[in-house]
Parts: C-alpha cells; sequence; structure tokens
C-alpha cells in the first residue's frame, strides 16, 4: 500500500464528485480535476460527457500531455461558441476547479487580490466564467496546498457564488446554486453543515481534524462521523496511470507524498 | 453596363486610418488563439489611442496596454493559457491606470448578442450573488410575468468596430471562418458599426474558389467593411488548422514585462516598423505555418 500516492488518492476522492451525475459535461479544469472526471466516466459513471479540452467531445477521455494532435476521437462538438447555450447556462455541467481563494460562504475568487477594483494589488485571470458557473451547475474544487491563504474567512472579490446570505439579491433566482464537494492535500470537505457551512466529511490517512482547521481561516463544521477518505482501488490506480502516462501528476502536491504518511 | 464589383480590400494601414481615438474597438479572438495581432500590431504602430478595448483578451490586450493605447478595458479574463498571467495586462492593472468593466464570459457574450440585435440589454442571472454589479455599476430588472424575478440587465456591448482574423475571405467580405472553435467572432462582427477582417487567404470571388465550404461564412458580407490579407496575422497566437501558437515567442514577451519591464525598449522585437518586418524577424512564413497546433 506505500506506492499509493497522496495525489492519486486525491483524484480518487475528486472522481466521486462525478458519481452519477448522469448526461452532463464534466468539467475537470487542472491535472487532478481532468484525471477525477475521465476516472469517474471510465469507472463508476460512463454518461458522462467531456470535453478533449478544446472544442471536441470525446467518449474515451484523452490522456494528459504530449501526443499527437490527432490522437483525440470526436464524437461530438461543444466548442466555446456554444458552451454557454449548451453546457452552462443550461446546468448540464459540473466543473471542478482551483481558485485563488475560498471563503467560509463558498465564496470564490480569481479576479484579484488586495488594493481595490481601480488598482489592485496583484491581478490575476479575471472572473472568468465563473459567476456563470456557480448560478447555473454544480462546482467543486480541488486544492493542492491547504492553507489560510486559500481558505479565508471573506474572498477579495467575489468571482463566484457561494451561500453567503447579504449576497442573496432579493427577487434573484439562486435554486441553481449547487457547490458540491471540496478535495485537498488533506481532507475532503462537503458544504453540508448548518446553513450550507463547510464541513470535514473524511479525513486523509493520519491527518486530524485540528490540523485542518488549522489551516483553515474560518471556522469548519464536521460530519457526524468523520471518516478516513478512501484509498484508491486496484483499478482506479490503473486508469489514473493510463490517464497520465508522463505522470503529470507528481508535480501537483508538494514533494508527492504517499498517501498514507510515514508513522 | 457592368455590374458594380464590391471591392472591400484595404491595407491594414487604411484599417488603423478608419479608427479614430477614443473608439471603442472589439478584437476578436480568445485568449492565445485566433487573435488579429497583424492589425493589433498596426494599431501599435499608429498614434491612436484612448481606446475602449472590448476584448477575451491575451496578447493583443496586453500589447495594447503596455503601450497606453487602453483607456479602458472590458474583460471576462486576459490570459495565454500556458502562461496562465498575462503579464504586461497585470502591470497595467496594479499601476491603477485603467478603467475595467470586469464582466464574467458569457455576459460578455450576450452584451455583444445586445448590442447585435439593436436592445439596450439582455437579461440574464449572471453576475447575481457575486461582486460584478456592484463593481461595474449593472443594474437590475425585473421580470414583468408572474415569476417577477430579479435579473442582471447586461448592457449592450456596442462596438464602433471590430477587427477579426480569419481563414479566408474573398474581396467582398464574404469570409469563411473555420477551425474546431470559431469562439464569439461572428458576433464581434454583429456587435459593430464596423468591422474589419484580416485573413490567412484572400480570393476575387469566393464561389469560384471554395463554393463547397459556404458554410463556414458564419457572418455575412454585410458586416464586413474592409478585408485584408495578412498570412500568419494571428502570429504569435493560434490560427488552426493553419498554424499554433508560438509558446516561444509568447514566452520572450512574457518574460520582458518583467526584463526590462519598459514596453518602449522591447516593442521594436514584438510589433516591428512593419508586418513584412515583423514576419522576417519571426523566421518568415515557413516559421509560422510550421508551428503545431496546440493539444490540451
Amino acid at each position: 500500500m506505500s506506492d499509493i500516492t497522496l495525489v492519486d488518492l486525491c483524484i480518487f476522492a475528486c472522481s466521486e464528485a462525478f458519481r452519477d451525475n448522469g448526461e452532463i459535461v464534466a468539467t475537470g479544469v487542472g491535472p487532478v480535476p481532468r484525471l477525477a472526471a475521465g476516472l469517474a466516466k471510465l469507472t463508476h459513471t460512463p454518461e458522462l460527457m467531456m470535453t478533449d479540452g478544446e472544442a471536441y467531445l470525446v467518449e474515451q477521455p484523452v490522456p494528459l500531455g504530449p501526443r499527437a494532435y490527432d490522437a483525440r476521437k470526436p464524437a461530438g462538438h461543444l466548442p466555446f461558441s456554444r458552451f454557454f447555450d449548451s453546457a452552462v447556462w443550461s446546468g448540464r455541467r459540473h466543473a471542478m476547479v482551483t481558485p485563488t481563494q475560498l471563503d467560509r460562504f463558498g465564496q470564490i475568487n480569481l479576479s484579484y487580490m488586495g488594493g481595490t477594483y481601480q488598482k489592485p494589488k496583484t491581478q490575476m485571470l479575471g472572473v472568468r466564467g465563473f459567476p456563470g458557473n456557480t448560478i447555473y451547475h454544480p462546482n467543486s474544487f480541488f486544492f493542492p496546498a491547504h492553507g489560510p491563504r486559500v481558505f479565508v474567512p471573506e474572498v477579495d472579490m467575489i468571482s463566484g457564488v457561494g451561500y453567503n446570505p447579504a449576497k442573496r439579491t432579493p427577487g434573484g433566482n439562486f435554486s441553481a446554486v449547487d457547490l458540491r464537494v471540496i478535495v485537498t492535500n488533506l481532507c475532503v470537505m462537503d458544504f453540508a453543515g448548518p446553513e450550507n457551512a463547510i464541513r470535514v466529511v473524511s479525513l486523509h490517512p493520519g491527518v486530524t481534524f485540528d490540523e485542518v482547521q488549522a489551516a483553515t481561516g474560518f471556522e469548519l463544521a464536521q460530519a457526524g462521523t468523520m471518516t478516513e477518505t478512501a484509498m484508491p482501488s486496484v483499478e482506479a490506480l490503473e486508469v489514473i496511470a493510463a490517464l497520465d502516462p508522463h505522470n503529470i501528476r507528481a508535480s501537483v502536491i508538494k514533494d508527492n507524498p504517499p498517501a498514507v504518511r510515514a508513522a | 453596363m457592368t455590374a458594380r464589383m464590391l471591392d472591400k480590400r484595404m491595407s491594414a494601414g487604411d484599417i488603423v486610418a478608419q479608427l479614430s481615438d477614443g473608439m471603442t474597438i472589439g478584437i476578436g479572438g480568445w485568449g492565445p488563439r485566433r487573435k488579429p495581432m497583424a492589425l493589433v500590431r498596426e494599431i501599435l504602430r499608429s498614434d491612436l489611442k484612448d481606446l475602449t478595448v472590448v476584448a477575451y483578451g491575451g496578447a493583443d490586450v496586453g500589447m495594447l496596454c503596455a503601450a497606453g493605447k487602453v483607456r479602458k478595458l472590458v474583460f471576462a479574463f486576459v490570459s495565454l493559457d500556458a502562461i496562465p498571467l498575462e503579464p504586461w495586462f497585470r502591470k497595467a492593472r496594479e499601476s491603477g491606470a485603467l478603467e475595467v468593466l470586469e464582466l464574467d464570459e458569457g455576459m460578455f457574450q450576450w452584451g455583444l448578442k445586445a448590442a447585435a440585435f439593436g436592445l439596450p440589454f439582455l437579461p440574464t442571472r449572471v453576475g447575481l450573488g457575486t461582486d460584478l454589479a456592484e463593481l461595474g455599476g449593472l443594474k437590475t430588472v425585473q421580470s414583468p410575468y408572474d415569476d417577477a424575478e430579479t435579473l442582471i440587465a447586461m448592457p449592450a456591448l456596442k462596438l464602433d468596430a471590430a477587427l477579426i482574423h480569419v481563414n479566408r475571405s474573398d474581396w467582398r467580405g464574404n469570409v469563411q471562418v473555420f477551425g474546431p472553435d470559431i469562439y464569439y467572432d461572428e458576433w464581434f462582427a454583429r456587435a459593430a458599426a464596423k468591422s474589419f477582417v484580416s485573413c490567412e487567404e484572400l480570393v476575387d470571388r469566393m464561389e469560384d474558389h471554395y463554393p463547397d465550404n459556404a458554410a463556414a461564412n458564419v457572418f455575412e458580407r454585410c458586416f464586413v467593411s474592409g478585408v485584408v490579407e495578412m498570412p500568419c496575422g494571428a502570429h504569435p497566437s493560434s490560427m488552426p488548422p493553419h498554424y499554433g501558437w508560438d509558446m516561444k515567442a509568447f514566452k520572450a514577451y512574457a518574460d520582458s514585462a518583467r526584463d526590462p519591464g519598459d514596453w518602449e525598449a522591447v516593442k521594436d522585437r514584438f510589433v516591428g516598423a512593419s508586418e513584412a518586418e515583423y514576419l522576417a524577424n519571426i523566421g518568415g512564413k515557413e516559421a509560422v505555418t510550421g508551428l503545431p497546433l496546440p493539444i490540451f
């Protein structure tokens, strides 16, 4: 068991977020979420739809890293020019992403940190599609380095909708806001605490709740029974390895540690 | 009597001469893909200024910001993909010199559609529950029907001009736009009072050359005011199926934002005195058409 890595455990945990999601577009941005979506499709949820990362829908998830341009086999077409019509604004999508910050309401930020809208201290990407994604379809998150700079009491710029009562515009339809799962290098969390509070559901092997709390900038809830995060099956490990032939995932979590910490 | 021949051919210089200070200019493409970079470079060679730029931004936005051409930017992101954070754009933002309207990617195309249809706005849920509305001064409307839902009124993004790089055009502006994804180029064209297209290949009469590809005519010639043939005109962005992006060139451009960090000192490398000089500097057409298509 000692050769199972923490990143593979995280991919396995992330893939559970897509279980039984139905015929929707599973989008994983970044190596771990993307491998997780592919793993979900190839194991428990074959009805998932996904793209090759560009514009084509594929039934066989595309491996990460260098390969021939035409190695992917398009089964359909979902370009950005139709993305809002077909996937986002129809609610037929579940995205797993890594924003720069996430706060106690599940609000996310990838626009800027510090300073003001007129003069940000650190400009990042811009809100991209997050405002639309979060009001229209389910979203989950993966963070490779759980820490208080990521999990902040309140984000600097609200780029994605969360469960903050103060941001519920009267008369607005927030019924599709659906934040599902947060997987980090320490634990798995969801939004099922009191008033959608973020709640630790399972701890990775050897991690304590206190350690997670200390690495989080707001108070966390706990599931009634916190379990240990499940180890990936042999089948899952094989699928992950096949989808990542260049082992790009090894660089995601610092030092690529084993799933079970050394005693 | 001979029929009038619609001939919309122009030089890149003629196109830029149609633009004026203070205009709102839409730029087609998406991040490091399908950008009308040759026309952007022509703007960078001109004394045009105080522009409002509306774009799914890449190096087009970064360069125009670096050169001080942009008064206001309407954007959802500015990114070079493999280089996620566009350094010249960041510099401009962090200096506080840029007025901005930050939008969600979907709201952005909704605003182009509102402009295309001559509507003051189009309603959307997108933006509610975030800081966008407050920061951008976006107002809400209430549905007049029984649901009475409150929605954001996404204002029309009316463009004085749009710049778009296409695969083919004829003299009359019958374009053919193909490749895996054409992004929102057709809506930039329809949202603009005038659209100017550069193309990889220009022919006299499309019907005599590529009649079988007419389905690629994604916006009609009434939306095209001028055309110019500029092979490799999207470089360093990608233009499938002709060529991929030039990540080496993007990297050199991005690195120069730190060292020396002064646009005046590096603009000759990334803009050049003319497009011919620019192309020669990067190794000519062969170097560009040899760039592999990106994989994701």
